[in-house]
């Protein structure tokens, strides 16, 4: 295991390879929420727990029944079930435990169910960090790091963008161009300022 | 007759996934980097809509309905491993090229989109054209993006260059000409849909 190896991992999923503004991974959720911050915000603080959730299970999944039994095949359909299986899990603990936190999360927590960025993590993870089979060493830790890490980048963009777009509320913009367009050039713009930390080298 | 022809060419114009009803484009941004790409992720998805479509319309009557999501994820995500696989063995370049982005069509939301609007309540021979259908627009949509962006950005169509002494705009095709094109794309839909209401 490599401490250095951790600073990069943050760096990259954060800022260069971003995965709303360079992979494109949950769009959808990012135009459909940035409306307003508060919203937004819990939809990332959603984000960013099921995916540094899921990043543990689904390294778990891929450790000890996929590769052993030479399964990895089944890697898509085992994941999405999985993932989906916990944020239901997850819903019905909240509802539970903490009705507060329940009507914070919404309609949120169902919806990330589909957000590719939770299954993206996880099929980026089983790519990175197992070498021909193997699991790399420290690959745990480092899988759990990324999806931490991707899902803080998933909070900066959308952060970003929700402040952005309150402040559009009272311009005046061509009708053709509001809502959707709008939102995708903004985006753009970002994607472009973001792109200037691909200088960052280790 | 002409029934089977409106389920076909609704998916195409009117009810187009991507710039109609805005479905789907983590994948649509993510791999317009060239034609090539755009046409075998058009034809990937649009595998996994007609199969998945077909099977789940086959099986609407035995679904639970409160089940229903599990099981169409279920059917998907088998259409997309047979896909994964198929493409592996047979065009590993194109695989390479389009990455993570063939194991998400699992979460493309106009497959599930479909499925649950569409495959669950109409027969097996009208989801198999709507299918199509929906597959063809996707796959123009994806064209259309990933056209510009390699005429703009590379100077190339297919792999082809065809302007001599012609300087690409390299922004395009990297992530930020991705975002530019599809906005602008929806602006000018936008404001030609608008045309046609106010006539």
């Amino acid at each position: 295991m490599n401490l250095g190896y951790f600073l990069t991992i943050f760096i990259s999923s954060v800022f260069i390879y971003n995965v709303i503004l360079s992979r494109f991974l949950g769009l959808c959720s990012f135009v459909a929420i940035s409306k307003e911050t508060r919203p937004a915000m819990a939809m990332s603080l959603a984000v960013i727990f099921v995916i540094t959730m899921s990043s543990i299970i689904t390294w778990f999944i891929y450790r000890l029944l996929l590769v052993p039994f030479g399964l990895t095949y089944l890697r898509t359909i085992s994941f999405i079930l999985v993932i989906a299986t916990f944020v239901q899990f997850v819903e019905m603990a909240i509802r539970k435990i903490s009705p507060a936190l329940y009507r914070f999360f919404g309609i949120y927590l169902p919806l990330i169910t589909v957000n590719c960025a939770v299954l993206g993590v996880a099929v980026l993870n089983s790519d990175m960090f197992f070498v021909n089979g193997k699991a790399s060493p420290g690959s745990f830790y480092y899988s759990v790091f990324q999806g931490l890490c991707v899902g803080l980048g998933y909070a900066l963009a959308m952060l970003l963008m929700s402040g952005i777009r309150e402040r559009l509320e009272f311009c005046n913009i061509p009708k053709a161009l509001k809502d959707f367009p709008l939102s995708f050039i903004i985006a753009s713009v970002m994607s472009l300022a973001f792109m200037g930390f691909n200088g960052f080298k280790f | 007759m002409k029934r089977a022809l409106q389920e076909l060419s609704r998916g195409i114009i009117k009810e187009n996934p991507t710039f109609v009803l805005v479905l789907g484009l983590c994948p649509t941004l993510a791999v317009s980097v060239s034609l090539i790409n755009g046409l075998g992720m058009g034809m990937a998805a649009t595998f996994v809509l007609v199969g998945s479509n077909i099977i789940i319309s086959l099986i609407r009557n035995y679904i639970p309905a409160r089940i229903r999501i599990p099981c169409y994820i279920v059917v998907i995500a088998t259409f997309v491993t047979i896909t994964e696989l198929l493409m592996k063995a047979y065009s590993p370049a194109l695989n390479r090229a389009l990455g993570i982005y063939v194991p998400l069509i699992v979460v493309n939301c106009i497959v599930l989109g479909r499925a649950e609007a569409y495959a669950s309540k109409e027969t097996a021979f009208n989801s198999f054209l709507d299918g199509i259908g929906m597959g063809a627009g996707f796959t123009l949509a994806l064209l259309l993006i990933s056209g510009i962006r390699e005429l703009l950005g590379a100077g190339r169509l297919f792999g082809y260059s065809l302007v001599k002494g012609f300087d690409p705009v390299l922004v395009l095709s990297m992530p930020p000409g991705a975002l530019l094109v599809i906005g602008l794309l929806l602006g000018f839909f936008n404001l030609l849909k608008d045309r046609r209401t106010e006539k």
